[in-house]
């Protein structure tokens, strides 16, 4: 009775196991916070809709390097990965990922713009399906910094008027930019000055000033965790991460919104899939980049949606109840003095400058 | 039997086969069925260890990518002097627009656009830009193609871009090893790179100094511990030994970011030393994020592969001989210097390679702790297999590390000996 039982229960999984894989795409992205807001927003609807179940991988923060992996061993087992554009400019390059055509692959906006025109400059790379806009800048301790909490990022140089450490990324991403910014150069001709040598050394020798007062990180959690502690006065991170330590843990943490970098993060479909995967992995991008769908994700999560027709949509947040859009990147307000990341340009100097700063900081 | 046995001729097994023979397929027999029940290991080995390193390792010096590219630009540019202030003339470059349509077609250019970028910045957007706009030429009609490419982007006018190509056009290439120890590979042969880039001699230097300096103080610390372990009775001592696995069973991340919490300025370690006034307010000591962070972190991690191994040694030494000894006239000292320490050696040894080895090899602790000055070498080499994709370089950086560890493996066999390391 009992064995019968076991073979039945068998019989019935090999009929069904093949049928649950056929219905099963697995989704790569940061883990914590955003990928919950991704959950709420895209995936738990389009699972209802579809009966697709979704399998989440936090793995983006080496998305590059496994699907080279991946690809070189002939086995990719993601269906659609969240990446940075930079890391999605690489894959693109490296022909890891698929080039998609917006007009055909992406719903249009729902008073007809085409996807194209609605997401605008933000398509970055052939590859690349931008799904957020987000900030690195700075947060700094309002009960350290005395009467005059700071409104420029130069502050961050000040180490008279705001002494104590400050955090900032270990890379020269963005800190050569803010460096030179800050040593006069003006903002449309930083990437002219950092192509040169002496360009170069002038952001180096500015960021030697404070060199001592400086704790170098690495990951996202640091620099809220470090303004959390009172190690840092200020520090710079993602405003995501800077909006949960002070809507959300309430810490005595404010934003500086100035000259933060605006970037952006969004999906990629990897070369080399199954047609079936394929046309499945294009449905949910279809599905999880339209307008209402964007303007979702900001209920649980404090980055811009990335098209245009999004921004009006934007609510409340979905467990505070405070309105969302005056905490986005892409508010007006916040967006008086940002700064463009320059894809182009790291693309190229990244091996070059990364080489020196790395040689910099040990030094 | 036959007469030939008699004659002293082969001795013959009971079938009539030679003896000799008969012996020898029976042997042969159980060593194939030995060699049948190890497969399963000797190919999981193989096929999971073995074969990824070896692969791993061979990508330190290969580099087909170039010439598999562009193999009609590299024939040609065979031709050409890079010494010469000069590009290279028309059949370089109609050779050139002729590999990039196939290159382009099958999305090779930008991989090679990468690969260059590493030896020359900007490689990587002149191979994109240029791609874009190459791809609308047609080899056969359209030539000449020198001055429509140098239209495209002046850059393929600059003689560097040519020597890079130059350069790096071999199949097995020393340039991956001669940048993982500072220098370059350039139309002169080998060069040091500009001192504003050098930094993996100084970052493998401190990689050895620092990990000796964790095995030393793992000693230092373990060895008291073992020792007590090993002569107390064993029901306390199987209770003290929780205290030494328990860290060990708890999670790398966790024990690390605890030391963050112990060590930084308004962490555990300040805040008492301020409350109970040894430390001014205002100059809190400074013990994360450098050197310091890294040892006091990777020891107290480490620690556990020291001790074991000491406490399974010490534990085979019979009391008796300290017993013998000082009733011999030793006093406590010479008795545990000249009796107890040299019978103890073997575990400090088993524990000191442990450590070492693995400590030479951490990546994640330093880089939550290490701050700029605490990073490891491994640090650099998961920047380039994860974020750079250089994997050659990281590969290079891999096989270097291989080979240190395995020439102190033998310093230490030459002067200590190997079979004088016991687990036990």
């Amino acid at each position: 009775m009992k064995l019968s039982t076991l073979t039945a229960l068998a019989v019935t999984t090999a009929l069904v196991a093949p049928a649950a894989i056929a219905e099963e795409m697995t989704i790569v992205s940061w883990g914590g916070a955003y990928t919950k807001s991704q959950k709420n927003a895209y995936h738990d609807p389009y699972s209802e809709k579809s009966g697709i179940t979704i399998i989440n991988d936090d793995s983006s923060a080496e998305a590059v390097a496994k699907l080279r992996a991946m690809n070189e061993a002939g086995n990719v087992t993601w269906d659609v990965v969240d990446v940075v554009a930079a890391d999605a400019i690489r894959l693109c390059d490296e022909g890891l990922a698929m080039e998609i055509n917006p007009d055909e692959h992406l719903a249009p906006a729902p008073d007809g713009t085409s996807a194209a025109d609605d997401f605008g400059d933000l398509i970055v790379s052939d590859c690349f399906i931008p799904q957020i806009v987000y900030s690195t800048t700075f947060g700094y301790r309002t009960d350290l910094v005395g009467d005059t909490p700071p409104t420029s990022v130069c502050a961050v140089f000040d180490t008279e008027a705001y002494p104590g450490k400050r955090s900032l990324e270990k890379r020269s991403i963005n800190n050569m930019e803010w460096a030179l910014l800050c040593d006069g150069v003006a903002k449309e001709d930083v990437y002219d000055v950092l192509e040169t040598e002496e360009g170069q050394n002038q952001a180096l020798a500015k960021l030697d000033t404070i060199k001592d007062d400086v704790i170098w990180w690495s990951a996202g959690a640091d620099t809220p965790q470090l303004l959390a502690d009172g190690e840092v006065v200020m520090g710079s991170t993602y405003n995501g991460r800077l909006f949960s330590v002070i809507e959300e843990q309430n810490q005595p943490v404010a934003m500086l919104w100035d000259a933060q970098v605006f970037d952006l993060d969004g999906w990629i479909i990897p070369a080399g899939l199954s047609d079936e995967r394929k046309q499945r992995a294009l449905d949910y991008i279809y599905f999880a980049t339209d307008t209402q769908r964007l303007a979702d994700q900001a209920k649980w999560i404090s980055y811009g949606p990335a098209r245009a027709s999004s921004a009006p949509l934007v609510g409340q947040h979905a467990d505070l109840g405070i309105d969302m859009a005056p905490h986005m990147p892409t508010d007006p307000n916040n967006a008086k003095n940002t700064f463009l990341y320059n894809y182009e340009f790291w693309a190229d100097y990244r091996d070059d400058i990364e080489a020196k700063f790395q040689a910099w900081l040990a030094k | 039997m036959t007469d030939a046995t008699n004659n002293g001729g082969p001795v013959l097994a009971a079938d009539g086969t030679p003896l000799k023979k008969s012996l020898a397929k029976a042997l042969r027999l159980q060593k194939m069925r030995a060699l049948g029940l190890i497969a399963p290991l000797l190919i999981f080995v193989m096929v999971s260890f073995i074969i990824p390193i070896g692969s791993m390792l061979f990508r330190s010096v290969e580099n087909g990518l170039v010439s598999e590219t562009l193999p009609l630009t590299v024939a040609e540019l065979q031709q050409w002097n890079g010494d010469s202030s000069e590009p290279p003339g028309e059949e370089v470059f109609s050779a050139f627009v002729a590999d990039m349509v196939v290159a382009i077609e099958a999305k090779n250019h930008t991989r090679l656009g990468t690969r260059l970028n590493y030896e020359k910045t900007g490689m990587s957007s002149l191979f994109r830009k240029s791609g874009r706009k190459i791809k609308n030429l047609d080899p056969a009609v359209d030539g000449p193609f020198k001055e429509k490419l140098i239209d495209i982007d002046k850059r393929w006018g600059d003689v560097e871009t040519w020597r890079t190509i130059k350069t790096h056009s071999v199949g097995i290439t020393n340039g991956y090893f001669l940048n993982a120890v500072d220098m370059r590979r350039t139309p002169e042969g080998a060069q040091s790179q500009p001192e504003d880039k050098q930094i993996l001699i100084t970052l493998f230097k401190r990689t050895l100094i620092m990990s000796l300096a964790i095995t030393a103080s793992c000693i230092l610390l373990g060895y008291p511990v073992a020792w007590i372990l090993a002569n107390l009775p064993a029901r306390t001592a199987n209770i003290l030994m929780i205290l030494v696995l328990l860290p060990f069973w708890t999670s790398l991340l966790v024990r690390t970011s605890a030391w963050k919490v112990m060590l930084q300025q308004q962490g555990v370690i300040n805040e008492v030393l301020v409350w109970l006034g040894m430390v001014p307010d205002d100059a809190r000591l400074v013990m994360i994020n450098n050197q310091f962070g890294t040892i006091v972190a990777m020891t107290h991690i480490l620690l556990p592969f020291m001790i074991l191994p000491m406490y399974s040694v010490m534990q085979t030494i019979q009391p008796t001989y300290l017993r013998a000894a000082k009733s011999m006239g030793a006093t406590n000292w010479t008795a545990f210097w000249r009796v107890y320490f040299p019978l103890s050696v073997p575990g400090i040894g088993a524990g000191s390679i442990l450590v070492f080895i693995l400590s030479i090899g951490y990546y994640i602790t330093p880089e939550i702790v290490g701050g700029t000055k605490g990073v490891f070498i491994s640090n650099r080499i998961a920047y380039h297999i994860s974020s750079s994709l250089n994997w050659g370089l990281a590969a290079a950086l891999g096989a270097i590390l291989l080979a240190v560890v395995l020439v102190l493996y033998w310093a230490y066999d030459k002067i200590v000996g190997i079979d004088n390391v016991k687990l036990g």
